[in-house]
């Protein structure tokens, strides 16, 4: 007899239950060596409360009603929850605090398409901890992890979720068009960008600057000739950079386009990426006003990994295939000059 | 000469092939094997691979192609359907401009020019039905012009479907409206004009940025693409 699972969930037997336990093993020395300490939630949480983080697109997807008729949700990620068991339990905690996880967490999928409506994230969140030092642990922590499972050619994009709303600001670029801008920035739709920002009646001056900065991306000499309105980001993001150990700055990607789906980053934001596989392996970030709206206000920052990415990539990069192989003799020439 | 861009490049078959080879040759690229064979799909000395053009945005999607040219119909019809929901996840980078036509509403002529058949449908029973093969571009059309509308999706030959009195209009893409014309169909309203888009994985746009740009460099200064 064949029982159906919903699409978007998978059942794990032994062998891929092994291989993901060793990763997992792995990341949980790293985070342990660097003082995170692991913390479980419940996977139902009440609506109510999650409600309080601005999750954007990542939004808790599932629903029901307990015995009493409370609503509660399945969580979406694991960074609102534990910014609820901060301002709940460690209210009169000075920070930093360092919570790491292994954790499910539930999302909508649109069908075909592999998405996962049941993903396990690894990750930590670093709470107390301001710009740029707590960024700069935070993607030490990061690349570290990544080393350790034996991830080769992983490059980690960094932006600045402030930057482009800050360059809309200071071009006066009108208020009731900035959300339809910054939508089009997030899907990268660079041609939907330029058509609204001629419709948005800003000097073609200030346009220009629109569509340019956000499409550049690269090497740290992009934080040296930032126009006047971006200054405070990039500024922003050469501290953190100035911080990182060598090993760790060798993998960084600036990106001055990167924002995220998910409402709650004021500033770094980080994505993992690795030739092996066609989308992010993980991705995090500032998140210093998240904590406050849950009556705890303090800087924090973190990151999560998306295992079974990281499972597929790990085994991409062993069989060496995919079409974006070839780019590992690339990077490995462009990190050798 | 055989130039590899250190991409790999989804190329429409179809419609846009042309408009596209052009493009890859006045960049350089040796597309004489391209042109020349049809049957074959992947030609790796020029880091191309071909198929339907539906298709380039999921290949470009899962990133095996970093890049690849589509029409903007494709990408309006994968493009989400509930709000908040997002379409593919690829960059639109660039809007190539040719392989230019528009999507429209037509339905069958009447001896009255001012006598819209589909119209008349919607009035007297509420609802008008459409044949389209971009059923979710057709429903989110209806829906943001505040119509009730029935979708009917076919896969080939959309005109045949008013004709036979199975719906009251079609949704479809039209170049120069020759084929309307000689189905006795007469364009009602535009939806949108789509052209070619030039498209990205989104790691490939981070990790091949250099390639990227300097194509996207590249095309920008080709006097004849058209592009804008």
């Amino acid at each position: 007899m064949i029982h159906p699972i919903p699409s978007g969930t998978r059942d794990v037997l032994p062998q891929e239950t092994g291989e993901v336990r060793a990763i997992t093993d792995t990341l949980r020395r790293v985070f342990d060596r660097h003082g995170y300490g692991e913390i479980y939630t419940p996977a139902l949480e009440y609506e109510s409360v999650l409600a309080r983080a601005d999750m954007a697109e990542a939004r808790p997807a599932y629903r029901v009603f307990d015995e009493t008729g409370a609503v509660l949700v399945l969580r979406s990620d694991m960074t609102a929850p534990i910014a609820r068991v901060v301002a709940t339990r460690y209210g009169d905690h000075d920070g930093p605090l360092r919570f790491c996880y292994f954790a499910h967490t539930y999302r909508g999928v649109r069908p075909q398409r592999g998405q996962l409506r049941e993903m396990l994230q690894a990750g930590i969140e670093l709470i107390g901890a301001p710009a740029p030092q707590g960024t700069a642990e935070a993607l030490s922590v990061l690349c570290d992890s990544l080393e350790a499972v034996g991830l080769k050619d992983f490059r980690i994009g960094v932006g600045d979720a402030s930057l482009f709303p800050a360059l809309m600001e200071s071009l006066d670029v009108p208020e009731d068009h900035r959300e339809g801008l910054l939508e089009a920035l997030v899907r990268r739709n660079f041609v939907a960008l330029e058509h609204l920002l001629e419709q948005a009646g800003v000097s073609d001056e200030a346009a220009a600057l629109l569509l340019d900065v956000p499409q550049r991306r690269g090497g740290p000499e992009l934080l040296t000739d930032a126009p006047a309105p971006a200054v405070e980001a990039v500024t922003g993001m050469r501290r953190v950079y100035e911080l990182l150990p060598e090993s760790v700055a060798a993998r960084v990607i600036f990106d001055l386009g990167l924002i995220r789906n998910i409402g709650y980053y004021t500033g770094a934001v980080f994505e993992v990426y690795d030739p092996a596989l066609g989308a992010p392996i993980g991705g995090g970030g500032r998140y210093d006003e998240l904590l406050g709206r849950f009556g705890r206000s303090m800087p924090a920052v973190g990151f999560a990994l998306y295992v079974d990415s990281l499972h597929q990539a790990l085994a991409g990069e062993e069989r060496g295939t995919g079409a974006l192989a070839e780019l590992r003799s690339v990077t490995a020439a462009g990190e050798s000059r | 000469m055989r130039t590899n861009l250190g991409l790999t490049i989804a190329v429409p078959r179809g419609a846009l092939f042309a408009g596209t080879v052009d493009l890859l040759a006045a960049l350089g690229i040796d597309t004489e094997e391209l042109r020349g064979n049809d049957r074959k799909l992947l030609f790796e000395d020029i880091g191309v691979v071909t198929m339907r053009p539906s298709d380039v945005p999921t290949y470009v999607e899962a990133g095996a192609a970093d890049i690849g040219v589509t029409g903007k119909d494709v990408l309006l019809e994968q493009l989400a359907h509930a709000p908040g929901e997002r379409g593919r996840d690829v960059y639109e980078l660039m809007d190539l401009g040719f392989g230019r036509c528009t999507m429209i509403l037509a339905s069958k002529a009447d001896a009255d020019p001012d006598h819209d058949p589909a119209l008349e449908s919607l009035r007297r029973l509420g609802v008008m039905r459409v044949a389209t093969k971009y059923p979710r571009i057709a429903a989110r059309y209806l829906e943001e012009t505040g119509r009730q509308g029935e979708i009917v999706e076919v896969k080939g030959s959309v005109e045949l479907a008013p004709l036979t009195g199975m719906v009251d209009a079609i949704v479809d893409l039209t170049a120069t409206g020759t084929t309307l014309r000689e189905n006795n169909l007469v364009e009602r309203e535009q939806i949108v004009v789509c052209t070619a888009r030039l498209i990205a994985n989104p790691v490939s746009h981070k990790l091949k940025a250099a390639q990227i740009d300097a194509l996207l460099a590249q095309l920008r200064a080709l006097p004849v693409a058209g592009v804008g």
